[in-house]
């Protein structure tokens, strides 16, 4: 049985952040991912993130494990412990969680676990979807960007949210064409410099746009889209027939929480935070006050406050061990960063769904 | 119209051009920038103080034309690759733009390329000056192109004769 005062599960922004926080406190960490790199979906983000000049913006996704993984060397490398290629299986009444590192069984019995487990990509319901050639847009990033291997030659990006306008902009930087982006809401979703980025590479972006289906013999060889009218209907004879080898879907994500679900945290539904989210306090603390949240599992979110929310998570977790230096100091300059990211006009459906989770009391 | 297509509208673009006085006086920063998102790099690349302190950090940057003397710091360091540097001094005929490129391969000084506009459609004829891709770009090379002088606000990007 491993007895680490910190269990981490998910090595991604949030994971890694909160690693680092609870470290510097003073903290001993194991932290587990099931992939053989720390990094989580920064292992794949070439574009440059937004966000606070404090907080990794203008750095590029793929340079930032290597950033904190140096910090925490730094700050205690004795107290850190990564688990790579090591799947956490499940979370047992007796507060023991079960791991699978390499087809070896890990029993880990933490006094902290901090969750920052993110998310997954959502799927979009159309006959012809189970073609190959149908992919979500994170499996088309990872094959390019990690592995070096082009999806095909020409795309149908479905979705204009973020993570489509920038699988976009990086399919083109790949040499793949993509055919358009389409969008089913009247607006673009993510941030709008991404889509004036993929527009002057010449690929249209077709808001009020669906997908009817995909067709194909063996795989996909073209798409059928349509116009959607303001109540979401297919206009009749609005169809166009677009060739594409590839289907990429940028639908949205969802919270994974099934670890919170087996442990027995609280969870409430609410759809501007991306599902069933855990409830916490400021402190990224669950209902079950030795388990913390952070990152995409608590709210579908940015990167950048994914590592805010980590460093609280991995503050507090530390602090309640006795490690409990300049916490308040620490706090307050955290909770600032978080407010200021959430802040604006983009940040607005984010507050909304907090205030919500929380019945209605404005929380961080 | 920006939010449903990707493309910013005239009324957008006139906003943000700098007077024709300050034109004449050499290279100046265009930020087209026009979402109020959490983002804040560019106040901290420039080194003349031009781009003014952001009170809030989803504030649009408000770029100061006296104090901005076109070096174009700024360019490589914004994550939206919103920024871009425009020179009307260049010749009688010819102006510069300097824009942010992430595409390979790059092109080749002197090389004859087509400018193309904010939908990717072709506008003119462009020429590469410079092409800048020094460590300190972090893999965002920077592209001088000639233009002639009434596309300055129009040329954002370009395509290679021959490629797409």
């Amino acid at each position: 049985m491993l007895k680490p005062e910190i269990a981490i599960v998910g090595g991604g922004p949030a994971g890694l952040s909160a690693a680092l926080s609870a470290v510097r406190q003073g903290a001993e960490v194991m932290l587990m991912d099931r992939d053989p790199a720390l990094g989580g979906q920064l292992v794949k983000q070439t574009h440059m993130f937004f966000g606070s000049k404090k907080e990794y913006a203008a750095v590029r996704g793929i340079d930032i494990p290597g950033q904190l993984l140096a910090a925490l060397e730094e700050e205690g490398a004795d107290r850190f412990k990564p688990y790579t290629s090591t799947t956490v299986l499940g979370y047992y009444e007796d507060g023991v969680i079960l791991a699978d590192k390499e087809e070896q069984a890990l029993l880990i019995e933490p006094q902290k676990v901090i969750v920052a487990t993110g998310a997954a990509e959502k799927m979009l319901p159309f006959p012809g979807n189970d073609l190959p050639g149908v992919y979500g847009a994170g499996a088309v990033q990872t094959l390019m960007n990690v592995y070096g291997i082009k999806p095909g030659s020409r795309v149908l990006m479905v979705g204009a949210g973020n993570i489509g306008l920038i699988v976009s902009y990086q399919l083109m930087q790949a040499g793949v064409e993509v055919a358009a982006i389409i969008e089913g809401a009247p607006r673009i979703g993510g941030y709008l410099v991404h889509a004036t980025k993929v527009r002057r590479a010449g690929i249209p972006i077709l808001t009020s746009h669906t997908i009817k289906e995909a067709y194909g013999k063996e795989s996909v060889e073209g798409a059928l889209i349509c116009n959607l009218d303001e109540n979401w209907c297919a206009v009749p004879g609005s169809e166009q027939d677009m060739p594409v080898d590839v289907i990429c879907l940028a639908v949205g994500l969802i919270p994974q929480t099934e670890l919170l679900w087996q442990a027995g945290c609280e969870q409430k539904y609410i759809p501007e935070l991306g599902g069933y989210v855990p409830r916490r306090n400021e402190k990224m603390q669950t209902s079950l006050p030795h388990i913390y949240v952070a990152g995409d599992v608590a709210c579908i979110e940015e990167a950048g406050s994914a590592m805010v929310e980590g460093k609280i998570a991995g503050l507090f977790a530390a602090a309640e061990l006795g490690y409990d230096e300049k916490v308040e100091e620490r706090y307050k300059s955290y909770i600032h960063e978080l407010e200021e990211l959430r802040a604006g006009p983009t940040g607005a459906k984010i507050r909304q769904g907090l205030s919500r989770l929380n019945g209605g009391a404005e929380i961080c | 119209m920006l939010e449903k297509t990707g493309v910013p509208d005239s009324e957008q673009i006139k906003k943000i051009t700098p007077p024709e006085e300050r034109l004449k006086k050499g290279p100046v920063a265009v930020v087209e920038c026009f979402q109020n998102i959490p983002c804040d790099p560019c106040q901290y690349a420039c080194r003349q103080g031009a781009i003014e302190e952001f009170e809030d950090i989803n504030d649009l940057p408000v770029i100061d034309h006296e104090l901005c003397n076109g070096c174009g710091l700024c360019i490589s360091e914004c994550p939206g690759l919103a920024i871009f540097v425009i020179d009307a001094t260049y010749s009688d005929e010819e102006g510069l733009v300097k824009m942010p490129y992430e595409y390979v391969p790059l092109p080749e000084k002197d090389e004859e390329v087509t400018g193309v506009d904010t939908e990717g459609r072709s506008v003119c004829g462009a020429r590469v000056i410079r092409v800048q891709n020094t460590k300190a770009l972090d893999r965002t090379p920077v592209i001088t192109l000639a233009v002639p002088k009434q596309h300055l606000m129009r040329v954002r990007s370009f395509v290679r004769k021959g490629g797409e």
